[in-house]
């Protein structure tokens, strides 16, 4: 459970650990302690952490099915050659690597691929994707996991989620995004206001700050607004395998 | 007429989804029929001897066997028929295995279709006639196509066998791949010393004929009897001439032309000899950067030739050769790695692929065995060595492993090791396919004993900093991306068809597979021989293998030939095209049509045409017998009262059931 | 010649990438391609929806096409690839009943017909290409040496983006070199800037953005041409950011291609937005110019000498 050196950086020296546990991911990031390798507060886990896998009892099949039907990729055609890993430009921050997310998801480990940090720290920059030998669509799965995560309740990445829900909530509100709203509205809801305090300054002298939304004209707005209202009140689907909070 | 019928079971095969003894029992009441029957399995060798017992026994005409494909068993059951003391063509097969059984589980409708097939087969056999099939002479001469180490070891096999050999080669050397290489896994001998003895031979055996910057221009004929075309191509160098002695390649002053030998990394001049053990040690000129054959200038060689060889007035010669036999040796290229985009694409100079790098190792290749960075000419202290570039991968529609390179990549991280002793040798692979004898041995010790980092995961990006190559890849036993900065990077391309196979195959009338490997008649029994009677495979043309598995294959393909070839007469199959004069108008319109050149119009002494068929070149493939306006030429044993007798079986029959 | 195209800004036009869109139009109108806006556009929803959900991310992308295609119009442009890969994907899905079904649903109408979209690169790469450019440049930007950086998603996957080579993309490259710029040779073409982490995970953007920084600068490039405004925000507006987390000083100016393209053409420096780039162009260019002065100065010196000397003896025949 304990990182050593990994992902620590060329020579830079690690935080000495903490005589005490700290419970809360947003409370872990605002002390500036980085995520750890294999150790995610948001589950409750009493197994050991490399407990022996039965691959016929320990599998999710209805996991696995549901990644494939989502994605629409064919996993059994995935050989585990790491090429996706090799060109993964955020595997460092990773948690797990992305071709074992892919082998999690091939011994059908459900817990273990929904809640780690990898799924939400994928950018879909596609590296993976142009370079799978095996013509696999490694960052949709990588999607595709997020959005049953998300389904399944997991956030260990709190801002990237923030994120996008307040971008997308500012779509449902304006019909386009409203930029300076949203970096307004995320800088509190991130604790760390200040953090992009030094670049108003430049924005300002080059106009690049409206402080009014870009509304579209006609119906584009309702529209939207529409769209978001429907997926909001989207019937909840089958899957036994998702249960927990629907999301927004 | 007395005909006997045996329905087989095939074990479950056919038995399972088809009711064998019903299908018996209806074939009893067909007309003609005086025996039926079901047989466990009707090829075995009690199936057999019952077939011959039983026409002994009930003097039967002919016997039809309800049972498998006919390319499986037809032979077997017209041997048996015609040990049983009838005409082997008096025997009808119906397939009611791989057309009927192995297709549906509706064992309802299978045993009616089954039964229809044996009626069919039943009013077919009503209607056959004896056939006797023709004997030839052949030739005892075989044509040998590739000249890499498998087809010198067939050409010399063949040739030791009594047999006169036509070897033709493509480059203006014989030797192949074999002869770029440096050392051969798994015993690191020298390669072309093993090899160079083989060629001398080759060129030496007063039995084989060598034509070398030589191609198969086209091919007629039959098996026993081939008529092949032969262009040979020129030289502007009088081989009977010269000596090989070099002093022309020595004074060219076209000095950039890139060395195809030496796989581009370094340049030859013009006219020059490939490479010193070259057989035939003859010079030969690049026409497309030979100054005076492009400019009309220079003339240089002509000059200090001790034997006024040049002749740039030459022009390509074409050969015919008569041959009973046909082995195809054409082996293999390599993956072009420019389609590889993430290694570079061919513009990083240091990325340089596993042959080339093989030139680099040879004492006789460009750098004189030194290796050396291409970019700077600088000695390397880290190589990587990247595996399945171009194998192993849907995305460059190449799916297949190429069978070698786990081994001669060890092997050239090995060599490495030993140019370089203080180097560091990184191989990134996926699987590691050391299967032959001593390979598996072979790999450990690249990495215990030589200190060869193997590292497990692939290599997404190559990129250039600081003058070198930065090589990121990961290693999924760690579960980490790992990255090296390396001096050279060797990559291990793949196996590919030769370029030219498929037109080669075209001309040969041999199959292909969606790569271009010639394919063989059966992948595990005749793994040799193709489907055109007479043409043999040997070597890596056939799918990618290592030297001693092309060796073996040789070896085996010129047993094949000298087996064919000890009888001084072939049979012909008598199922060809046959011309009923009195009926033919002479048209001549199965002449135009026969894609075989097989029809020739006669002229009668009343001065009227007739069209005949010249039995040896005629294939049966019945185009004419549906081009004659007039039925006059009919393919013996598909003729059309026979085809039709089928077809009214088969209608009768569905009247039949459709009214009952 | 003339090409009408639609014309998807998408949302950071109005904003943080007003230059984009400005100079991206006045390229389009200098060499004759028509942008047609379309009309009512709304947010594709970018990288939140399709992280969030892929039928929402298709009805928003979607209803876009709609627009487009109630417009009459029968191909759409867009300079921001994000925004391209989102109405590529919902183009190409829809062809799946069952998706269709859900985005229908989604959207509360029909869905639209098949839709070829393209981006601004792709549009003046195939309509103008690099010998329409030269032939319309006035002030070639000689001596300037420019890496170009397409960005993660303009050229990937293959399969959907469909243009140029995933790897080692050139449109950008042959449309500078056709504008006197001396295009370095940059292997981070297509490596990641940090995308839309900047806010949630700045540490990774700077990680990520400081790569290309450096692999810029170690190639000798004066400028960083880029196509996408989120890669440019990253580089450019967060360039401090950068600097600050790596310990490095970089100074690099990181223009929009269009923006060098317009200042080739000889277009108002008012409508590419020059005055936008956090990063002045104004340094690089002045020095770009005066090192090609003095290599235009090195030559002539170079073939005065030779003139006044003796002619050299032509010898034609090169052998013995």
């Amino acid at each position: 459970m304990i990182r050593t050196d990994l992902g620590a950086g060329r020579g830079k020296a690690l935080p000495a650990p903490l005589p005490f546990k700290i419970p809360s991911a947003t409370l872990r990031e605002l002390v500036g302690i980085p995520p750890c390798l294999h150790c995610n507060p948001d589950t409750d886990s009493e197994e050991p952490p490399m407990q022996t896998l039965d691959l016929a009892l320990d599998r999710d099949q209805a996991f696995m099915d549901e990644v494939a039907r989502e994605s629409g990729q064919d996993l059994k055609s995935c050989y585990q050659c790491g090429n996706c890993t090799a060109g993964c430009a955020y595997t460092q921050d990773y948690d797990i690597p992305v071709h074992q997310v892919m082998r999690l998801v091939q011994l059908g480990q459900r817990q273990a691929a929904l809640s780690c940090r990898s799924v939400w720290l994928c950018a879909t920059c596609q590296a993976c994707t142009t370079r799978c030998p095996n013509n696999i669509e490694v960052a949709t799965v990588m999607d595709v996991l997020r959005h049953m995560a998300r389904r399944a309740g997991y956030a260990p990445e709190r801002l990237v989620k923030t994120f996008a829900d307040e971008f997308l909530t500012s779509v449902a509100r304006h019909g386009r995004v409203f930029e300076v709203g949203l970096a307004a509205v995320f800088a509190l809801k991130s604790g760390k206001p200040m953090q992009d305090a030094g670049l108003g300054p430049a924005m300002l002298s080059r106009g690049k700050l409206s402080f009014l939304p870009h509304t579209p004209g006609g119906n584009g707005k309702a529209e939207v607004a529409a769209i978001f209202e429907r997926f909001r009140n989207r019937p909840a689907p089958h899957h036994p395998a998702t249960t927990n909070s629907e999301d927004e | 007429m007395r005909i006997g019928v045996m329905v087989c079971h095939c074990g479950n095969n056919i038995a399972a989804t088809v009711d064998v003894e019903a299908v018996a029992a209806a074939a009893r009441e067909f007309p003609d029929v005086v025996y039926a029957t079901d047989h466990m399995y009707a090829c075995s060798d009690p199936g057999q001897k019952t077939i011959e017992q039983v026409i002994r026994d009930l003097k039967l005409d002919g016997v039809v066997v309800a049972s498998c494909s006919p390319r499986m068993h037809e032979v077997t059951f017209r041997r048996a028929v015609e040990r049983g003391g009838l005409n082997r063509y008096m025997f009808e097969m119906a397939n009611i295995r791989e057309h009927v059984a192995w297709i549906s589980l509706d064992r309802k409708r299978n045993t009616q279709k089954a039964t229809d097939l044996v009626r069919m087969a039943v009013e077919k056999l009503r209607v056959d006639r004896p056939l006797t099939p023709k004997s030839f002479d052949v030739q005892k001469r075989v044509l040998v196509v590739g000249g890499g180490v498998a087809g010198i070891q067939a050409a010399l096999d063949c040739a030791d066998g009594g047999l006169d050999v036509i070897l033709v080669e493509r480059r203006s050397s014989i030797g192949g791949i074999m002869s770029k290489l440096d050392k051969t896994f798994p015993t690191v001998d020298c390669s072309v010393c093993v090899l160079g003895p083989k060629m001398v031979d080759a060129g030496q055996n007063p039995r084989i004929t060598l034509h070398a910057l030589s191609e198969v221009e086209e091919v007629s004929g039959y098996v026993g009897n081939f008529e092949v075309k032969i262009r040979k191509r020129t030289t502007y160098v009088d081989w009977t001439k010269c000596t090989g002695c070099g002093a022309c390649q020595e004074k060219c002053p076209s000095r950039k032309v890139p060395d195809a030998f030496n796989e581009n990394v370094s340049f030859t001049t013009a006219i020059n000899i490939p490479f010193p053990q070259a057989i035939p040690k003859r010079a030969s000129i690049d026409a497309e950067h030979c100054i005076r054959l492009t400019k009309g200038k220079c003339g240089a060689c002509e000059k200090v030739c001790p034997t006024g060889a040049i002749d740039y007035a030459m022009q390509d010669e074409f050969v015919t050769e008569k041959v009973g036999a046909i082995i195809a040796a054409t082996g293999l290229s390599l993956f072009d790695h420019k389609k590889c985009g993430e290694y570079g694409a061919g513009r990083y100079p240091d990325v340089v692929t596993s042959l080339a790098y093989e030139r680099m190792l040879s004492a006789s290749g460009p750098t004189a065995g030194h290796i050396k960075r291409p970019s700077d000419g600088a000695e390397p202290k880290t190589v990587v060595f990247i595996a399945c570039v171009g194998s192993r991968d849907r995305s460059l529609n190449r799916p297949y492993c190429s069978n070698f390179c786990c081994m001669y990549t060890a092997k050239q991280a090995i060599l490495t090791r030993d140019h370089i002793p203080d180097s560091k040798a990184y191989v990134f692979y996926m699987d590691i396919r050391a299967n032959g004898k001593g390979y598996e041995e072979f790999v450990r010790r690249a990495q215990e004993e030589y200190g060869v980092e193997y590292v497990r995961g692939r290599v997404a990006q190559i990129y250039p900093q600081n003058g070198k190559l930065v090589v990121r890849g990961a290693d999924t036993l760690l579960g980490r991306q790992v990255e090296i900065a390396a001096d050279l990077v060797v990559l291990a391309v793949g196996a590919e068809a030769a370029k030219g196979a498929p037109e080669l195959a075209e001309k040969l009338r041999i199959s292909y597979d969606a790569y271009g490997f010639f394919m063989e008649s059966h992948p595990k029994l005749r793994p040799v021989e193709t489907n055109t009677v007479g043409v043999y495979l040997a070597g890596a043309c056939q799918g990618p293998k290592d030297i001693p598995a092309s060796v073996a294959q040789a070896s085996a393909a010129a047993g094949k030939v000298l087996a064919l070839l000890s009888k001084d007469k072939l049979e012909s199959d008598p199922q060809i095209a046959l011309v009923a004069a009195n009926r033919c108008i002479g048209c001549g319109k199965c002449e135009r049509t026969c894609p075989f050149g097989a029809i020739r119009m006669r002229e009668l002494r009343d001065g009227s045409q007739r069209a005949e068929v010249v039995e040896t070149v005629c294939q049966g493939c019945g185009i004419c017998s549906v081009t004659c306006p007039v039925r006059a030429i009919q393919l013996q044993h598909f003729t059309d009262s026979q085809l039709l007798a089928e077809v009214n079986a088969l209608c009768r029959t569905w009247d039949e059931t459709s009214e009952s | 010649m003339s090409a009408r195209l639609g014309y998807y800004p998408g949302c950071s036009q109005s904003g943080t990438a007003a230059e984009y869109d400005s100079s991206t139009r006045a390229c389009c109108k200098a060499l004759g391609i028509e942008l047609v806006d379309v009309p009512d556009w709304t947010c594709c929803g970018s990288t939140p929806a399709h992280t969030v959900d892929h039928h929402l991310a298709g009805a928003l992308a979607a209803r876009n096409l709609i627009q487009a295609e109630t417009a009459g119009l029968d191909c759409v442009a867009t300079p921001c690839p994000s925004c391209l890969s989102a109405l590529k994907t919902a183009d190409a899905h829809l062809c799946d009943a069952a998706y269709k079904a859900e985005v229908e649903r989604l959207l509360g109408r029909a869905a639209p017909g098949p839709m070829p979209t393209q981006s601004t690169l792709q549009a003046l790469y195939e309509k103008v290409g690099a010998q329409g450019v030269a032939a319309q440049v006035k002030r070639p930007l000689t001596g300037l040496r420019v890496a170009c950086y397409y960005g993660c998603i303009l050229n990937r996957p293959p399969g959907l983006m469909a243009f140029d080579d995933p790897e080692n993309p050139v449109a950008m490259d042959e449309l500078l070199n056709a504008c006197g710029a001396e295009v370095v040779p940059f292997p981070f073409k297509t490596e990641c800037c940090g995308a839309a982490f900047a806010m949630p995970r700045l540490d990774m953007m700077q990680r990520l953005s400081a790569r290309i920084l450096g692999m810029a600068q170690n190639c000798g490039a004066d400028v960083i041409a880029v196509a996408c405004p989120l890669c440019q925000m990253n580089l450019d507006l967060r360039q401090g950011q950068v600097n600050a987390a790596a310990g490095a000083q970089y100074a690099m100016p990181v223009p929009y291609f269009t923006q060098l393209l317009g200042l080739a053409l000889g277009l108002p420096a008012a409508d590419l937005g020059l005055a936008k780039l956090v990063l002045p162009l104004a340094p690089a260019l002045e020095a770009a110019a005066a090192r090609a002065a003095e290599a235009e100065a090195k030559r002539q010196a170079k073939a005065n000498a030779k003139n006044g000397g003796t002619p050299r003896n032509q010898e034609d025949a090169p052998c013995a």
